[in-house]
Order: C-alpha cells, then structure tokens, then sequence
C-alpha cells in the first residue's frame, strides 16, 4: 500500500499542473504586457489627419482614452472598426488612433469609407512608436487612465461584448469611486 | 590533399555552395555595422530575442516586418552606446520576459530554473530509496549461497 502512496501523490500532482495549463489554454498566444500599471509610453508623431499637426502623449492627460493600434493591411482591423465606431457613439472614451506602418493615403481613403471612429490618429510610418508600446500584431487596444497609465490591453479585434465586460467597468468604476 | 571531385561535378557543387552562402545572409538585409565588435554584439543579441510574431524564431532569423524594427532598435541602442543588459532591459520593459530565449531568474521565472532543480532531487531520492531496497535483496541472496552446502539434491 505504501509503496504506491508516492507515485500516486506524483500523478495528482502532475495532474493539478497539467489542468492549471488546460485551464489557461484560451490565453494562449496572448502575452501580458509588462506596461499595464506603468505610465503610457510617450510619442510625438505627425498627425494623420492634418499633416501640420503633431500628436503626443500629453495631449490626453487628465482623462481616459483608448489607444488603438490599427492598419489597412490588417484584416481584423476591418473586423473590430464597428465596435470602435459603436464605442466612440457611446461617448464613454476617446479613441486615440495609431496607424502601424500603413501608407497614408491608404489609411485615409480607409476612414472615410468606414467611418472614423478616432478623436486623433498618430502615423506611426515606421513603426518605432509601436516597439514602445510593446505592439507585436495589430490590432491592439490599451486602456489610458486619466493619471496616464495604461490599465488594460487587448491583443486582437475587440467586440462589444470584450469592451463592454472588460474595459467598460473600469472607467465606470474610477468615475463612481473618485 | 588527396580530395579531387569529377570535373562533371564540379560546377554544381559550386553552384549550389554559393546558393546556400547568399541565403545565409538574405534575412537580415542591412548591411553590418562598420565596427566588428559591435556588429558582433547585435548578431548576438538579436539572436537572444524572440520574434513576438513568429514565436520559435529569434529576430534575427524572421523576415517579417516586426522583426525588422527591432532590429533597428537593437542597431539604434548599440550605436548609442548601450550595453548588453540595458537593450535586452529595454526590450523585457516593451514586450516582458518571454521576448528573452533564457529567460532571466525573477521572482516570476523562479520555478523556471528551479523545477529541474527539483525535479533531480526528487529522482535522486527515489533513485537512492531503490538501490537501498536493491542491496537489502543482494544482501539476503549472499545469505542463501553462504549457507548453499555444495551437495547436489535432487
């Protein structure tokens, strides 16, 4: 009897690590980002929109936005600009745009077909704005809070349902407790 | 050396040489740092930094468009005078430990490094309860023969 008390307690064990790791499989590919909780990095890029105009990261201190890091070239992109357009309608934030190594007028003729859900969007031509922020596939969504730092990220489209779950509460939640 | 090839293959051997040697080198197409040493260092470096797109690739030996620009990070760093440990610190603050091959020992990766660690120990104590139950048996068989009289019975 004894001697199978081991082996056994090994198994369970190995079998505790193992469900831990089945457990996490839908966050597979998704890397945490060390920036959550860290203030956001900061830019000065030409503005997309109005080439005489620069954006930066002190722009948006004092309130929340969502930074959204998107391209022509990315097809999921395409798949989450309804979500973006729906958040920018609820007025719950503004919505900071980053254009990932894109050709302008390609981004251009891009919103004014979809719509432009974006307060702003940088051009970020050659993509070292991105490696600061820690971007490795487009799209990518941070949460900014009002202090600056970056509270939240999506790797991937995000969907009502996403926005609505995981982000939504936290600037509700900030504005209810001060 | 007595090494000779037929002539008939020679020229196809060649050719597939200098084939294989431009390959060698059409991944990363910026041309090399004009100090040794450093471009020394940034071979070595970014073949410790993981591409975040194409996961079991180093960034030296991914084509795609991410890879490039952290190259160009390293290559900006390394021209600024940075060290080693700073880049790859820099690059663990954008993209975490997992952008590292070896990852470094931190409170987070601790049972990383460690659980080989125990992992041996445990196999070292099963490994030495066995042998200990193998010699009590060799020491019981010993017994029997010591006692074994030499005379044969049916």
């Amino acid at each position: 009897m004894n001697r199978f008390l081991l082996p056994l307690g090994l198994f369970g064990l190995l079998v505790i690590v193992l469900a831990i790791g089945l457990r996490r499989a839908p966050e597979k590919g998704v890397i945490e980002s060390p920036l959550i909780g860290k203030p956001a990095p900061q830019f000065v890029l030409p503005d997309l929109l109005d080439g005489a105009r620069q954006v930066k990261t002190g722009d948006f201190a004092g309130k929340w936005y969502l930074f959204n890091v998107w391209g022509t070239w990315c097809g999921e992109c395409r798949a989450e600009h309804e979500t973006l357009l729906a958040i920018q309608a609820s007025r719950a934030v503004s919505i900071v745009g980053l254009n990932w190594k894109d050709d302008d007028a390609q981004a251009l003729a891009w919103l004014s077909q979809l719509g432009n859900p974006y307060e702003v969007v940088a051009a970020d031509r050659d993509g070292e704005v991105a490696v600061d922020w820690g971007v490795y596939g487009a799209p990518e969504s941070f949460l900014v809070a009002p202090d600056g730092r970056i509270v939240r990220k999506r790797v991937g489209p995000l969907t009502r349902e996403i926005w609505e779950r995981e982000f939504l509460p936290l600037v509700r939640g900030a504005g209810v407790g001060g | 050396m007595g090494f000779r090839l037929h002539t008939g293959l020679r020229l196809p051997l060649l050719a597939a040489l200098l084939t294989l040697a431009s390959t060698a080198r059409a991944i990363d197409p910026s041309p090399p740092l004009a100090d040794p040493a450093l471009q020394a260092r940034y071979e070595s470096i970014t073949h410790e930094l993981r591409c975040m797109q194409c996961q079991n690739q180093s960034i030296a030996d991914s084509q795609v468009g991410l890879a490039a620009d952290l190259r160009r990070e390293v290559r900006e760093l390394l021209l600024e005078g940075r060290t080693d440990d700073e880049i790859r610190d820099h690059m663990v603050a954008r993209y975490g430990d997992f952008i590292l091959f070896r990852p470094r020992l931190s409170g987070r990766t601790a049972w990383l490094w460690l659980a080989p660690l125990v992992l041996l120990a445990i196999g070292a104590l099963v490994a030495a309860r066995v042998l200990r139950q193998r010699a009590r048996l060799v020491d019981g068989d010993t017994q029997v023969i010591d006692r074994y009289d030499g005379s044969d019975r049916p």
